[in-house]
């Protein structure tokens, strides 16, 4: 099964960075993807707060098409994936992406905190990522 | 009276501890934020990181003068010199020698050190509006202190040469005075 999206969201909900990872993945307007990444922003905290033991918030949504894999940094920043139903190996990706982003987007000196990510080498490493990903059809 | 043991005690040809390379990424994307504040043109920035540069160039080559004086001959000519700055000073800051060293065809007293991957740009994307901005002004800086300190005055410039389909290498071009 096969990666989908890849959202970066961050501490206000914004969305940072936003990746299809397949040509096949389901496509919406540019404006749903936004309004997709501040829902999802929305239900995180919902669930931190709603939770009956203490919780963190989302970590992954499972259903009969679709897993929604989310990790979240100390800073707040939350890392989302979706792929097809029964991926596995997605909390390791994400955390490979965390690294990718320390590295070229935290250390980028043209980079402003909590802006939209425009950096070259980090989309050139988070496609790396992906094609070196075992269960990738790209 | 007490002698304390201060820093200037310390044996100075003591081997190097290596130095993390998060740590260097992210004091350098300070660095460059910071003359981005406050320089005025792209040039300008180019330029107050040549400058920068060109102090570590200065004190580099007198610690490695100082630290393997058994060793260490001053060159008094130029490609020697050339040859030093691309192989012994090039492994001591970054730990590999430079690409390749080349006397330019055209003019007469100009040089080109290739570099693929400079240490300064590995982490920096710059974006379009900023055209050429090449942040190894830093190290030509370094490359420009060095050969002014061994005599030979020359101006260093980092330039960005576009590849078709990869990553932009840097070409540092030497021009001597005489």
């Amino acid at each position: 099964m096969a990666l989908q999206h890849l959202f970066i969201i961050n501490r206000s909900g914004g969305l940072m960075y936003h990746q299809d990872l397949q040509d096949e993945a389901p496509r919406i307007s540019e404006n749903d993807w936004l309004l997709l990444a501040g829902t999802f922003h929305g239900l995180h905290t919902i669930a931190t707060q709603v939770a009956p033991l203490a919780s963190s918030g989302i970590q992954t949504v499972e259903s009969s098409s679709i897993v929604v894999c989310c990790f979240q940094t100390l800073t707040g920043i939350k890392f989302v994936v979706t792929a097809g139903a029964g991926t596995g190996g997605l909390d390791g990706f994400l955390h490979q992406i965390y690294q990718k982003y320390t590295d070229y987007v935290l250390k980028n000196p043209f980079y402003d905190m909590d802006q939209p990510i425009h950096c070259e080498l980090f989309t050139r490493s988070v496609v790396n990522t992906i094609v070196a990903f075992p269960s990738s059809k790209r | 009276m007490e002698h304390r043991r201060s820093i200037f005690d310390r044996d100075i040809s003591r081997s190097r501890a290596d130095v993390s390379l998060s740590a260097f990424g992210f004091l350098f994307s300070e660095l460059v934020q910071q003359i981005q504040r406050e320089a005025e043109s792209i040039n300008d920035l180019e330029g107050q990181l040549e400058q920068i540069g060109y102090g570590v160039g200065v004190k580099v080559l007198e610690l490695l003068a100082a630290r393997d004086r058994r060793n260490f001959r001053h060159k008094h000519k130029l490609v020697p010199c050339l040859r030093f700055v691309s192989t012994t000073l090039w492994r001591y800051l970054f730990g590999k020698d430079a690409d390749r060293l080349e006397k330019s065809s055209e003019h007469d007293n100009e040089y080109y050190i290739h570099e693929q991957e400079p240490l300064t740009n590995m982490f920096i994307s710059v974006p379009r509006e900023y055209g050429a901005l090449n942040c190894a002004a830093y190290t030509a800086g370094i490359v420009c202190g060095v050969l002014d300190t061994s005599g030979f005055t020359a101006k260093v410039q980092a330039v960005t040469i576009e590849e078709p389909g990869e990553v932009d290498k840097t070409v540092y071009v030497v021009k001597f005075d005489e």
